[in-house]
């Protein structure tokens, strides 16, 4: 019987991206999973933690650029006078 | 499969044709330059300056910027890096010279402890789908989007540079003039608050 405490929601939650990026050393990864096997609110909150990530590539992809990628003309004229300026 | 990926990355002889040209200084080379690669560029820069004007000005000065500098260009790499890292760069310079308002505490908005190591409000709640799911629903960009604004400035940046313009966390660090470690911190913390500011939205109500 393992008597050992286990490491709290604190601990885990402070330095999991530790955990997520692999830098932990492989006690402390013991640790974190014989936490997360007991505790449910941990697990939710990695994957929402996993989820907001993924949701932010998401939501920014396309910011601002109604039109894409396309350059309004306004700018192109711009950049191509300033550098003219510098020749 | 690292052999498939540098064959991916590797640069493409127009792309060396295009360089050849820009150092010959063929204004026709210049232009095309823009044009290519100025609305993906000022997307970048309207995502971290939030204001129109200041957005197409670091794009011009990125541009500028490139123009002065392309005997620096290293052959092998590709352009569009190239100039992303220097308008990225541009957008990070006008941040740092903006009038410095105090910044709001990241605090409120990471998660509270009881003294027992619990959160507060424990347990944490599943969300009603997955990203894919939720992004399914008109609202879900404009909520997120709004989510990211609402981070500290200096926790949104380091959000924004490793998370959506998948700068390395050694790249990311040169440019906020920050250590390494400090960028892993900051981005966790950032994170933490992100899925913070979105639980209220997505999470699955609780039946009784």
């Amino acid at each position: 019987m393992d008597e050992r405490p286990y490491i709290t929601c604190r601990e885990l939650i402070e330095f999991l991206h530790l955990y997520l990026d692999g830098e932990l050393p492989p006690d402390r990864v013991a640790e974190f999973d014989r936490h997360l096997a007991v505790c449910e609110s941990c697990v939710n909150y990695i994957k929402t933690y996993q989820e907001s990530i993924a949701l932010g590539r998401a939501a920014c992809r396309d910011w601002d650029a109604p039109a894409g990628d396309e350059v309004p003309e306004e700018l192109v004229s711009a950049v191509l006078s300033a550098r003219r300026r510098e020749s | 499969m690292p052999e498939a990926r540098a064959h991916v990355e590797r640069e493409p002889a127009s792309e060396r044709d295009l360089v050849l040209r820009l150092r010959r200084g063929e204004e026709q080379a210049f232009e095309r330059l823009v044009r290519e690669q100025g609305g993906r560029l000022l997307a970048v820069a309207r995502r971290f300056l939030r204001d129109e004007e200041e957005a197409r000005d670091a794009v011009q000065e990125g541009f500028l910027s490139a123009y002065r500098s392309i005997d620096n260009f290293e052959q092998g790499s590709r352009l569009s890096t190239w100039l992303h890292r220097i308008v990225i760069n541009a957008c990070l310079m006008r941040l740092r010279s903006r009038r410095r308002r105090p910044e709001d505490s990241i605090e409120d908005l990471l998660p509270q402890f009881q003294a027992d190591g619990h959160q507060v409000g424990h347990p944490t709640p599943d969300w009603e789908g997955s990203a894919e799911t939720l992004l399914a629903r008109g609202e879900t960009r404009a909520i997120v989007r709004g989510a990211i604004d609402r981070l500290p400035d200096s926790y949104r940046n380091v959000l924004l540079l490793r998370d959506i313009e998948e700068l390395s966390t050694e790249e990311a660090a040169r440019s906020l003039g920050i250590t390494a470690n400090a960028v892993k911190v900051r981005l966790h913390r950032a994170r933490q608050a992100l899925r913070g500011l979105l639980e209220p939205h997505f999470r699955r109500a609780v039946s009784v």
